[in-house]
């Protein structure tokens, strides 16, 4: 079982096909599980706290917009425990003002850097798009079990 | 439930032979040790990481490939997320349901496609033009201007 960061990190789609073929997949659900379960002093407990962007900085500089930090400080750790990615890009999601373009950016560039088996997707809109998205995704995740997977890593640092 | 991590669970169905109720009764049915909550979109289900992991396992053998699962955050019926405590609106997560609920009849013909083993051919990217072309193209280009 490979751990599969996907993204956008909260797609049921993604998350459903990628637990479906076998594996784990990574996704910020999980992490706002943690905020929710672990006791604090937000009451209501927040998906974003006046921290998180402090913790953002492990991946972005200090200049960098504190929406981007804050989205990496739940992305962050996800990122470091991948094993292998798929990105999605040009979700409807992702775009205004729910989406962040930069962090979208920063995201594909550690993925990246990761070195991690990738596979990039358009997000489909038409039948025969979605067809070809769950298969692709079929065919990655099914070629992910033959490869030796490395958990070293260098994320972070926000060059 | 034991020292063990709880999540909870989001049941999604795109289905017109499943109910959510039917999942209700297969997973009391299970006697998983769950807490589930039937919605408009299908079902959520919270409880410790094994016995949730259990019951979708048996849920989706009923319609596998119209059974959609993800993990949510927030349990159900969270008095901060649930409309009925915040004064109506839409409550966070509706719109990434929307647009996904739309796709989600074509992954069930690719996943039953999948499932059939039948062959897909995938589209052949068109890839831009080579370095080496480019430098013919603007070869040609100037000695015709000469």
């Amino acid at each position: 079982m490979v751990k599969v960061f996907i993204y956008p990190s909260n797609s049921l789609i993604l998350s459903d096909l990628v637990d479906r073929f076998g594996h784990e997949p990574l996704a910020v659900m999980h992490e706002i599980g943690k905020k929710i379960k672990t006791a604090g002093l937000d009451s209501p407990p927040i998906n974003i706290t006046p921290e998180d962007p402090k913790k953002g900085l492990k991946y972005a500089a200090v200049e960098v917009p504190s929406g981007v930090r804050g989205r990496m400080s739940l992305l962050g750790p996800l990122l470091e425990e991948a094993q292998a990615a798929i990105i999605v890009t040009g979700p409807d999601i992702s775009f205004g003002c729910m989406g962040c373009a930069r962090t979208n950016e920063l995201i594909t560039f550690l993925v990246r850097a990761k070195k991690i088996p990738k596979l990039d997707l358009e997000y489909p809109r038409t039948e025969e798009a979605a067809k070809d998205f769950v298969h692709q995704i079929h065919e990655f995740l099914a070629g992910l079990d033959n490869i030796k997977i490395s958990t070293s890593d260098k994320t972070g640092g926000g060059e | 439930m034991g020292e063990e991590e709880i999540i909870n669970k989001m049941v999604v169905l795109n289905s017109t032979y499943t109910l959510p109720s039917d999942i209700v009764i297969k997973i009391y049915e299970s006697k998983a040790d769950v807490t589930v909550k039937e919605t408009c979109f299908g079902l959520i289900i919270r409880g410790t990481i094994s016995e949730v992991n259990m019951a979708v396992k048996e849920i989706r053998n009923m319609d596998p490939m119209r059974i959609f699962v993800k993990e949510r955050g927030v349990p159900p019926g969270d008095s901060y997320r649930c409309r009925a405590g915040r004064g109506g609106g839409v409550k966070p997560g509706f719109h990434m349901h929307e647009i996904e609920n739309k796709l989600l009849p074509y992954i069930t013909g690719a996943l039953e496609e999948i499932e059939k083993g039948i062959p897909h051919e995938m589209p052949v990217k068109s890839h831009g033009i080579t370095i080496e072309r480019l430098k013919e193209i603007i070869n040609e280009e100037a000695a015709q201007a000469k």
